[in-house]
């Protein structure tokens, strides 16, 4: 096993009752590498990016994180905050507001003081261009400030690992841009990611790896250039085909 | 020959401080009785609406499910017996164990009482506050406990604030029958003064009106706190958010 890989995924299976949605996956990803995960819905890409943090057990396989064995770790809350996740739908918290979004999270589980869990979120606030906003009320945002807020919010915690499952599925298409931006900015720092998308062309610019995944296996991987451009499957294809206007 | 209104208000001019100590009681008991009520149902709510994930031990899932079986129990005792029920049993039946006063007796079962409607409450108001909070909040490595007191139950109560208040207006009128363990509250004086003044009618119209004022003034009260609550949105400043003018594409520039 690659000691050099912070995420390695040997033959993962899961199931929601008598629906199989990974169906023996095997998965890696190097220190600093962007990987996405596209593909049709249902085809198990979120469920697998859900894996990583735990938030579903896989029911067989291996997940080595950070060279972890995460499956039979005993604290996994000191696990999961070295993994940042962003979701569809943003959760930012709708009982505070946006600094404090931001700062509780590292005082709990960080236990961090009061005074530098402020500093460190103002930086990543402003960062992301939300600096203006740290007094305001999470839920008067609009979505693409609410998803940029959500990444402040995770990469406060000081994450070497970043998931972000559909990052801009929920937003209005003017503001996938501010929200891409930012996570591109985040790719050219070097930061890990895996990234569960549809946007095609952020897949194209941003990633170092493209992958593609189909009815719960992953049917092909390679460079952008190569998946975009030729596909040796014809799934993918297909899937491209469609994806791509 | 004095009309209904002119007997209404002798009455009250002269039992105006048996009413005023009866609306004193009633206000304790009932007051006491729903913030020790709301703290019982925000523990058993609480935990109640846990839902342990596979993280959790053996032990932790066992205990909770003897937790729920239990509680499960007081709920439906406590909400399908009548108070007035559980008031002159509670009270004879340990007397002789705690020897305890009319007056601790009656704060004790309408905050039993109160605390099994709460814990419903509760655990409702949890059960509506969006899985995604809990998931966002579990992501970034807050335990169990860390997102319920954090996270969930501040918007659960937020949420669940009118059904509580509620349950302090109910608990106004609903401590009436507690006079069956013959605490001094609004209806034991009422009770006695008819008594003195052979004027049924009358003592308890009034007596009515005084328990009206109290719930109305306690309903504009409540209203008040819940707007309080959810006006709590701050303006926003002023500003372009569109990527070009972000703060992150300025630094990359300069």
């Amino acid at each position: 096993m690659s000691q050099d890989n912070v995420v390695e995924i040997r033959n993962i299976h899961k199931r929601f009752g008598n629906l199989e949605v990974l169906k023996g996956v095997d998965f890696s990803v190097g220190e600093g590498e962007v990987v996405c995960l596209i593909g049709k819905s249902g085809s198990g890409k979120s469920t697998l990016l859900r894996c990583i943090n735990l938030l579903e057990k896989p029911d067989d396989g291996s997940i080595h994180v950070f060279g972890e064995d995460i499956l039979h770790i005993r604290n996994v809350d000191a696990y999961r905050a070295k993994v940042g996740m962003c979701f569809q739908q943003f959760n930012l918290f709708s009982n505070m507001n946006v600094l404090k979004n931001c700062t509780v999270p590292q005082e709990k589980v960080l236990k961090r003081p009061k005074e530098e869990a402020e500093k460190q979120a103002l930086y990543y606030l402003d960062k992301v261009g939300m600096k203006e906003f740290a007094h305001a009320d999470s839920r008067n945002l609009s979505g693409g400030q609410k998803q940029r807020v959500a990444i402040a919010r995770a990469l406060c915690m000081s994450p070497k690992l970043m998931l972000f499952d559909e990052p801009t599925s929920a937003l209005d298409p003017e503001m996938v841009g501010e929200v891409l931006q930012v996570m591109k900015q985040l790719a050219e720092e070097g930061l890990t990611m895996i990234v569960v998308t549809h946007e095609m062309n952020f897949a194209r610019e941003v990633a170092d790896r493209v992958v593609f995944m189909d009815q719960g296996v992953i049917e092909e991987q390679g460079t952008p250039e190569k998946l975009f451009t030729d596909p040796s499957s014809e799934r993918t294809r297909e899937f491209l085909a469609r994806s791509i206007h | 020959m004095m009309s209904f209104w002119q007997i209404c208000i002798n009455i009250f001019r002269t039992y105006a401080p048996s009413f005023l100590l009866g609306v004193r009681t009633t206000l304790i008991v009932s007051l006491s009785g729903t913030l020790i009520g709301l703290a019982i149902g925000l523990v058993i709510g609480g935990f109640r609406a846990v839902r342990l994930d596979y993280t959790a031990s053996f032990a932790a899932k066992a205990v909770k499910k003897i937790f729920d079986l239990l509680t499960k129990l007081y709920i439906d005792v406590f909400r399908g017996t009548p108070m007035m029920v559980q008031a002159v049993f509670l009270y004879y039946a340990l007397l002789n164990v705690i020897h305890w006063d009319k007056m601790t007796a009656a704060v004790a079962v309408i905050s039993i009482n109160t605390g099994a409607y709460m814990a419903e409450i509760i655990r409702s108001g949890i059960q509506a506050v969006d899985h995604g909070q809990t998931e966002a909040a579990r992501s970034l490595g807050m335990s169990n406990a860390q997102t319920m007191m954090n996270v969930v139950l501040p918007q659960a109560i937020r949420n669940a604030f009118p059904a509580i208040g509620n349950e302090f207006i109910v608990n106004i009128k609903d401590s009436s029958v507690l006079m069956i363990i013959s605490i001094s509250d609004l209806m034991f004086q009422a009770k006695s003064i008819a008594g003195t003044t052979y004027k049924f009618e009358q003592t308890y119209f009034v007596t009515a009106a005084i328990y009206f004022v109290l719930t109305t003034a306690a309903s504009v009260i409540l209203n008040f706190i819940e707007k309080r609550m959810n006006n709590q949105t701050v303006s926003l400043p002023q500003s372009d958010t569109s990527p070009s003018s972000m703060a992150l594409a300025g630094k990359k520039e300069a």
